[in-house]
């Protein structure tokens, strides 16, 4: 009797909620796999999905959000021999489950947190929260292929923003691997978009695109890309954050910097009276 | 329209030196290598004073006291100290407050209304209320937050900040500015715009009567030069700026590729929305104040009015007959409405746009009003027939003219309102409260104002979405941007 033939994974993008080849047709050669190599067009079009999902997911309550990143890492738990399989630490996958779980539990406390009445010197009601803001484009770290990935997005989407991110360069296949549970938990299409490739090549379009509202530029390694993409997210006033100054560890409390970093706070004001 | 007798108020309060040399390190110096300009009262195009340009060795010597001052004397100072200097501010800025308003109207053009009571009031507020975060700081929300792994640590100071504010409200923005940064423990390098220095300077001589140690508070004064000198200084931290949002994109440029911690407060072009419920009478006050408090001159200002349809008439009608009442003069007059544009220069970006609007086929539309024959004016106008493509209803125009649009639903009062790259505030006028709460949520808008417009306080939060800048002044939120969280 002969051994039973594997059934190969294509690995492909993850753009709206579905999971299309890169439209140039480009493929880059990782641990004996084709993996998509994403293009100016995936990165635009990955953008579409990531505008056309915010209002829906900034408008979902805080609950049903949160209720959300639980599911995905429910379904991240049930998976955690496809990301062994592919070389991941079985404790990162740990930490990379723990952490969607932290975040998850950020979602109806923001507000709370980082919000609140202002006591103003008149007669006003005068309240601040805040709200997502919006499309958030990601270069994921390069050090950590699924706990750093999902320690960048989780933080991003929490709120309500919707994301375009690039996974690392050289380890794309736990990242696209994620997207695949992302897309049975629930998550609406277009919240989370992942594309695979060169950030020299894609990075620059998403971070000159007009439609998106911040970069986060962590997995940016080479001191003059990051330069030049966060110029060229100067023309937009997007937020950008700036790669860390050192090694990252990812296993530590990521603290709440990440989400705050994309917040906008705002503030109502109304008169009093009778 | 009523006549009334002139009510000048008194000159005599302020006394303004010929000349003002730079404010380094605790005392007024000349400058270097740079020349001088001239600041004038644009009322009447009268020179008031001989200003100090610094140049780039004047900005390194500024940078160089603050960073002394940082690490010698304010960073190490206990919050305590810090708080007792700063209330000490207040208290200075409430005793010589008719002093500043009168000054800041005679640089600056603005209705001495406008300074008396709202700008000073604000500004020693300000003072006040960040007075108190500085022995606060760790109860600000921040201090159990990780960095880089390191957890529990109290917030830190940045370090030295500079700072580069407009001339619209030439004090109010360095309170703005200062305040939190001092209360952090910063030490500040500020840049006033060269036409509205001289309350800065005015600032400087309250800071030697307040003791404050010398190089916590430096100002330099010039114009772009001297501020891109300033923000481009490798010595410095942390840039602050509020001003246009080209220059706001010039300098997020600037400082890329550093480690420059960076917040915009920059343009807008806001939205103000009348449903056809809302009272006319406190609307048309609203919109009023929202497009003519301080000739427009306003990064907030309500200059798109949206009005729903079934009520265009008679809000316009009401809006008309309130302008005409508008007494456009004298800014020291306490009962001129509307003062003098800042420059020549703004004067002519106003009457470029405004062409621009007849031009594109919107109907142009002032009261009678006799102009001061000296001096920059622009009489209160309103276009109407603009639709959402006339440059007018894109571009800040940043002077007393008003775009109105009208509306059918919420829902495209929303699209109209978000269909521009600012965000900065909204105005939404109407009774209804479900609606108010609805609308609020789905404005694109840093501070939005239900039934009252161009309301401001140190412990609210001010700032924009999109590209009208990031970060916030005012509030627990306004110390962010001063420490290293």
């Amino acid at each position: 009797m002969s051994e039973r033939v594997a059934v190969r994974k294509t690995y492909k993008l993850f753009i709206g909620g579905k999971f299309p080849r890169s439209e140039s047709g480009r493929s880059y050669l990782v641990e004996q796999t084709n993996v998509a190599l994403a293009s100016r067009k995936d990165a635009r079009d990955a953008v579409v999905a990531a505008r056309a999902a915010v209002k829906g997911w900034s408008g979902a309550t805080a609950y049903n959000r949160g209720q959300i990143l639980y599911r995905v890492a429910e379904m991240l738990e049930g998976r955690r021999d496809q990301f062994t399989a592919l070389g991941v630490p079985a404790d990162e996958v740990d930490a990379a489950i723990d952490r969607w779980v932290w975040y998850a539990g950020w979602s109806d406390k923001l507000a709370q947190v980082y919000g609140g009445a202002n006591p103003v010197a008149g007669p006003y009601f005068n309240l601040s929260a805040p709200e997502p803001t919006g499309v958030v484009a990601v270069v994921a770290p390069a050090d950590s292929a699924l706990l750093g990935l999902v320690s960048v997005v989780a933080p991003a989407i929490v709120s309500g923003n919707t994301v375009v991110v690039l996974a690392a360069e050289e380890r794309p296949l736990a990242a696209i691997t994620l997207a695949e549970v992302l897309a049975t938990s629930d998550l609406p299409g277009g919240v989370v978009n992942l594309l695979t490739g060169r950030a020299a090549e894609v990075a620059p379009w998403l971070a000159s695109h007009a439609d998106v509202n911040a970069l986060d530029l962590t997995g940016v390694t080479d001191a003059d890309l990051a330069k030049s993409l966060e110029e060229a997210a100067a023309g937009t006033l997007k937020r950008v954050l700036r790669p860390p100054a050192g090694p990252v560890d990812w296993t530590a409390d990521p603290g709440t910097g990440r989400m705050t970093a994309l917040l906008e706070t705002k503030t109502v004001w109304h008169p009093k009276g009778s | 329209m009523f006549e009334y007798a002139p009510a000048p108020e008194s000159r005599s309060v302020v006394e303004i030196r010929s000349s003002y040399g730079l404010f380094i390190n605790g005392e007024f110096v000349d400058p270097g290598d740079g020349g001088t300009f001239k600041s004038i009262n644009p009322a009447s195009e009268e020179v008031l004073a001989e200003i100090a340009e610094a140049g780039p060795a004047d900005v390194d010597r500024a940078v160089r006291a603050a960073r002394t001052a940082y690490e010698q004397v304010w960073g190490p100072m206990p919050g305590r100290d810090r708080a007792k200097y700063l209330y000490r501010i207040a208290r200075i800025i409430q005793e010589r407050s008719r002093e500043l308003a009168v000054l800041e109207s005679l640089d600056n053009g603005k209705p001495i209304k406008e300074s008396r009571d709202v700008d000073l009031p604000l500004v020693a507020a300000h003072f006040f209320y960040y007075a108190g975060w500085a022995d606060k700081l760790p109860y600000a929300g921040f201090g159990q937050r990780p960095t880089s792994g390191h957890s529990g640590a109290d917030p830190r100071p940045l370090g030295m900040a500079a700072q580069v504010i407009p001339w619209n409200f030439p004090l109010l923005m360095l309170a703005w500015k200062i305040a939190p940064a001092l209360a952090a423990g910063n030490t500040v390098v500020l840049k006033p715009a060269e036409t509205t220095p001289l309350t800065a300077l005015l600032f400087a001589e309250i800071c030697q009567q307040a003791d404050l140690p010398p190089g916590v508070v430096n100002i330099v004064t010039g114009a772009g030069e001297t501020g891109r000198a300033l923000v481009e200084h490798d010595g410095v931290d942390k840039v602050a700026f509020t001003g246009s949002t080209e220059v706001g994109r010039a300098i997020a440029r600037a400082v890329a590729g550093t480690r420059k911690k960076l917040t915009l407060e920059l343009g807008g072009k806001a939205a103000n929305i009348v449903f056809d419920d809302a009272p006319v009478d406190q609307a048309v006050e609203g919109i009023v104040n929202g497009i003519f408090f301080n000739q427009g001159h306003v990064c907030c200002a309500g200059s798109r009015l949206l009005i729903q349809e079934s009520v265009y008439e008679p809000v316009l009608a009401s809006l008309k007959r309130r302008m005409a009442q508008l007494r456009v003069g004298d800014p020291l007059d306490k009962n001129t409405d509307i003062g003098a544009i800042n420059s020549a220069a703004q004067l002519d970006r106003i009457r470029e746009l405004s062409e621009v609007g007849a031009a594109e086929g919107a109907e142009r539309w002032s009261p009678e009003c006799t102009l001061p024959e000296r001096g920059f004016w622009f009489a209160p106008t309103i276009f109407t027939g603009v639709t959402q493509a006339h440059r007018i209803a894109r571009e800040e125009i940043f002077g007393p003219v008003l775009s109105v649009l009208t509306f059918r639903t919420p829902a495209e009062a929303v699209e109209k309102a978000n269909n521009t790259p600012y965000g900065l505030s909204a105005g939404i006028w109407t009774e209804k409260g479900s609606r108010i709460l609805w609308m609020a949520d789905r404005l694109r808008a840093g501070v939005v104002w239900a039934n009252t417009f161009n309301k401001f306080d140190p412990t609210s939060p001010f700032g924009g979405y999109k590209e009208s800048g990031y970060g916030r002044e005012g509030g627990r939120h306004g110390l962010e941007a001063y420490l290293n969280v």
